[in-house]
């Protein structure tokens, strides 16, 4: 194995984009990978790990802050030949057939004609696409759609695949038989590819898809856990064996900040004021702590359970989920969540207590939200401008983070009736509309 | 469709940057320059030997076809012009901060401005006097046509889906490829609304381009616009009207046979497929497509313009810089040439005001700038009143506005000059002021954007929003205020800036009006301008001119831009 060089090679990768205040905010860091050939890797990780970073510095479509990114002995400086990408909205030109979208990268090699038709022919064939090929995408459904995205990468002959998130934009169904005929291609050796990197946020799809998935962590994204996957192909979800790794993943995942493996994934025990807040609606929280206070989960569930029984994704449970712990209404642990007394004691009540109590966990568990209501009662006429609390937030965080996290704390607010917040005026006040 | 604002509104942190101030200076010195060329040139200049142009209208076929010819000549300009300058500005960060203000006050510019202070400059660059001023005609068309163009087109540029253009990076396109294969496409739509937009525009400057006299240097090209001048002047009415029947026939085969086809083959570059939106159709089109001979004559061309997307070999597409470090040396190297291109212009100009204009002369100028612009305010005011409840009606009703909308296109292009007759008939009969009753004509063409907008944006309502409203039995003054005027809002706004911009420029025209030999004036900065024009005064003329773009910008800056963003911000729907 060590005999064959590695498709790609990444040394000690670190991205970083320079903030407001002069610091820099970091993206990606340390990050080491080797890809060879036949194989699938998978990054998986969270909205904020910096994996769809990562994937457009391998495609030489950024240059990173630090660290190199070797293909086949070159340093990627500009988007290399033989590294063709799959893009999760499927980046179509919707002005071109998907005869035309497919012949681009082979017009851009500058072959002749002929071949150009060829064997743009031959990968809509392959890819299950004809009979399409005088169709305009908006005549496709997504899945159609996507079908396109992948003939377009693979008709360039790449020798690696970059696959951005390429199945989410899809229901489920669809996705699943996308995946399935990939696996299937890839299986047979049919796909005129040597390697692939699939990013995802998916739990499930990284173990359906990879041989290796390297686990991220956020803000800023460092590898945390590489896990090799050596089930056979075709792997069945229902498998134990394929059910204990999904579960060591959720394991791993919501690990704490203080357990040796490494740092967590973003979701810290407790905040403070420069914590980059989840935008969670309360009513979403409200949502799942009924969820978890009733049956079968009677207080307690395993993640990956309950993301499967409210059909939700890494992406979409963990800021929930993370947000309860953060109030102190639930505790995660080894991929389990509890709900805390608070927790319990919120899913009985009514709608007033619902919001006393969450005033109560708010204030005392979310330091900005403290720190807001506590300013508004100094000023004599207990009203503070959002840019007052932006400026501050913007030295501990990204401009972006700074928005979302104030976004957050407004909406909680608002919820738990601490503050009013007036869009208009862009005002934060202690009276709320008469 | 969704329309552009005509007006910067990229940074609104501040009213003025420095880059604004340098665009402004960069403009007068501009100006300044072509009236000193223009000064300088005017003596030798014999008055151009005159083949009057016949109010025959048999001889409107031909001039109809050279005044087209020379709108089209300058749409093919516009065009080179859009795709070089809104280029450069969207690709380039260092010459974005000086072109996109340049761009902004260059449209404030008062195009019969333009006019006043190139035609003997031109004149003189052309070695025939014909062709000088040929080339001052469609100079003045191309200005009327360009600016709205390159911003739509920078816009458009600025919105390139991130994903295309990584994917265009990608599988790299060279740069040449994924500006005919991402950009330009991805502009079209949004592009040929512009032209046609630019087209009926430009009808109304056609008129005043094409006869047009600066001091004693009068130039007369054979064309629609100089028979309507001389038919005005012979106060023929049958001449008038056949230069509106011509008229009309020219507007109706453009839109047959240029932009119909253009509409219905842009369809394809819609982004967005909004539901329920019928593809445009165009007989002209659907011939072309089908036609074997077309496709057999375009082949050639078609496989050389092929050739020309061939990538050349072994040259790297360069990465994005990791972090967008500022170069500083660059900055500050563009810093320090700003400078010295400001302090040079400054002198410029200084030196050109500074012995024949006075104070009092710019006290004047301003003066009579705010007559006009309580003009414009009040004729804004009184044209949303009535096209903003029209537009909502019709706008509401999807086949009403299918009729109503090339109807406007129309109005649009119609020259105020051909309105002369009536209004100067009355207001002499009558014995009314022309300081009040001259004001209609300047808002004559322009008030059509406030309909076409509002007409956009009524038919935008999404119908849950309209089913809700009926649910709750939301109707009458209620219906108005909380429903149909904040959903419309947004597009009036982008409306009623065009029609303002549009009625300052149409001022030079509206605020002088004559028919025959009698000649009516209303006190204002447009018949300041004329006025000057005729006279051959290049200091007054370059004065005026500053002023009103002076005007016209920080009516932009203070009044429209902030409305614009608390436009969208609030009531933008989806």
């Amino acid at each position: 194995m060590a005999a064959t060089p590695a498709l790609l090679d990444i040394h000690d990768l670190r991205q970083s984009f320079p903030r407001a205040d002069g610091g820099e905010h970091l993206v990606l860091e340390g990050v080491e990978l080797a890809l060879q050939q036949g194989q699938i890797v998978g990054l998986l990780g969270r909205t904020g790990s910096g994996k769809s970073t990562l994937l457009r510095l391998i495609a030489g479509l950024a240059r990173p802050s630090g660290g190199t990114v070797t293909y086949l002995g070159q340093p990627v400086l500009a988007p290399a030949p033989g590294i063709a990408m799959v893009f999760q909205g499927f980046a179509l030109f919707p002005w071109l057939t998907v005869l035309e979208n497919v012949q681009l990268g082979l017009e851009a090699l500058g072959l002749p004609e002929a071949e150009i038709r060829k064997r743009a022919l031959a990968a809509i064939d392959l890819i299950g696409l004809d009979g399409y090929e005088s169709a305009f995408p908006r005549e496709l459904s997504g899945g159609m759609r996507q079908r396109v995205g992948f003939a377009r990468a693979l008709v360039v002959h790449p020798n690696i695949l970059l696959m951005d998130e390429p199945f989410s934009a899809l229901d489920v169904l669809t996705a699943e038989t996308l995946r399935t005929d990939f696996l299937e291609l890839w299986g047979e050796g049919k796909l005129p590819i040597k390697g692939v990197i699939l990013v995802t946020h998916n739990i499930e799809e990284a173990v359906l898809m990879c041989d290796r998935i390297l686990l991220f962590s956020t803000n800023p994204g460092r590898i945390i856990s590489e896990i090799a996957v050596d089930l056979k192909q075709p792997r069945n979800r229902l498998d134990p064996q394929f059910r204990d790794l999904v579960e060591k993943i959720y394991v791993a995942m919501t690990a704490r900040k203080s357990s040796p493996v490494a740092v967590g994934t973003g979701g810290e025990k407790t905040a403070t004021i420069d914590t980059v807040l989840p935008r969670v609606s309360a009513n979403l929280l409200s949502g799942l702590i009924e969820t978890l206070a009733t049956a079968p989960f009677n207080g307690k569930a395993d993640l990956p359970v309950l993301a499967d029984e409210l059909h939700l994704e890494l992406d979409e449970l963990f800021p929930v989920s993370e947000s309860l712990q953060l109030l102190h209404f639930a505790e995660i642990e080894g991929g389990d969540i509890k709900l805390t007394d608070a927790g319990k004691q919120f899913a009985e009540s009514g709608m007033d207590d619902r919001k006393k109590l969450f005033q109560r966990q708010l204030l005392a568990y979310v330091p900005l939200a403290a720190h807001v209501r506590r300013v508004l009662q100094e000023r004599a006429n207990h009203v503070a401008p959002k840019s007052r609390f932006l400026d501050e937030l913007e030295d501990h965080m990204s401009t972006e983070d700074a928005e979302g996290t104030l976004r957050a704390v407004t909406a909680w607010g608002r919820f738990a009736e601490v503050y009013a917040y007036d869009d208009d005026s862009g005002a934060f006040s202690l009276e709320n509309p008469s | 469709m969704r329309v552009n604002v005509p007006i910067s509104v990229g940074g609104w942190a501040r009213l003025f940057s420095r880059w604004d101030m340098l665009a402004v200076l960069l403009i007068i010195g501009l100006l300044v320059f072509l009236g000193e060329a223009s000064r300088h040139l005017f003596e030798p200049l014999a008055e151009l030997q005159k083949q009057p142009p016949s109010l025959d209208p048999r001889h409107l076929p031909e001039y109809a076809a050279r005044t087209t010819l020379r709108m089209l000549v300058a749409m093919v300009f516009s065009l080179l012009f859009t795709f070089t300058y809104a280029t450069f500005a969207a690709k380039n960060k260092h010459a974005e901060r000086i072109l996109v203000p340049l761009l902004d006050i260059l449209q404030s510019v008062p195009i019969l401005g333009f006019i006043s202070v190139t035609v003997v400059f031109f004149m003189e660059l052309a070695p025939g006097r014909v062709l000088g001023a040929e080339y001052a005609a469609i100079f003045a068309i191309f200005t009327s046509q360009a600016w709205n163009m390159a911003f739509s087109f920078y816009q458009s540029l600025r919105t390139v889906p991130a994903e295309l253009e990584e994917a265009s990076r990608n599988f790299r396109l060279s740069p040449w490829m994924s500006f005919w294969k991402l950009d330009v496409p991805f502009a079209m739509p949004q592009l040929i609304w512009n032209m046609m937009m630019s087209m009926s525009g430009s009808w109304f400057f056609v008129v005043a381009s094409e006869a047009i006299s600066v001091g004693n240097t009068t130039v007369t090209l054979p064309g629609v616009g100089s028979y309507i001048s001389l038919a005005i002047e012979h106060r023929d009415l049958k001449a008038v009207s056949w230069a509106i029947a011509t008229m009309l026939v020219v507007i109706l085969i453009y839109d047959q046979v240029l932009f119909r086809p253009l509409v219905a083959w842009a369809d394809r570059f819609r982004f967005e497929q909004e539901p329920g939106i019928i593809a445009p159709k165009s007989w002209v089109f659907d011939v072309l497509r089908r036609s074997r001979v077309i496709e057999r004559l375009t082949e050639p061309f078609a496989r050389v313009w092929r050739l020309t997307m061939r990538p050349r070999r072994d040259k790297l597409l360069a990465a994005e810089p990791a972090v967008r470090r500022r170069n500083l040396w660059i900055g500050y190297l563009f810093g320090l040439l700003a400078i010295v291109v400001a302090a040079v212009l400054l002198w410029r100009v200084v030196d050109f005001f500074a012995d024949s204009i006075t104070l009092g002369d710019v006290g004047t100028a301003l003066l009579l700038g705010l007559a006009t612009l309580i003009r414009v305010v009040v004729l804004i005011a009184i044209a949303s009143v009535i096209w903003v409840p029209i537009g909502v009606l019709v706008g509401t009703r999807p086949r009403v506005a299918n009729m109503v909308q090339p109807v406007a296109q129309f109005l649009a292009a119609f020259p105020a000059n051909l309105l002369f007759p009536i209004f100067v008939s009355v207001i002499v009969v009558w014995q009314l002021d022309p300081n009040i009753w001259l004001s209609p004509l300047m808002i004559l063409g322009t008030q059509w954007y406030i309909l076409f907008n509002v007409i956009a944006g009524a038919s935008a309502i999404p119908a849950e929003l309209r089913a809700c409203g009926a649910n709750f039995r939301v109707r009458g003054w209620l219906w108005w205020r909380r429903i149909a005027l904040p959903a419309v809002f947004p597009y009036y706004v982008t409306g009623a800036i065009t029609a303002s911009g549009g009625s300052w420029n149409a001022s030079i025209v509206a605020e002088v009006a004559s028919w025959g030999n009698r000649h009516l004036q209303a006190a204002g900065l447009g018949a300041y301008i004329a006025h000057e024009t005729e006279a051959g005064d290049f200091h007054r003329i370059v004065l005026g001119i500053i002023i009103m773009s002076l005007y016209v910008v920080v009516v932009n800056r203070v009044f429209w831009r902030p409305l614009y963003f608390y436009a969208e911000r609030k009531f933008r729907l989806g």
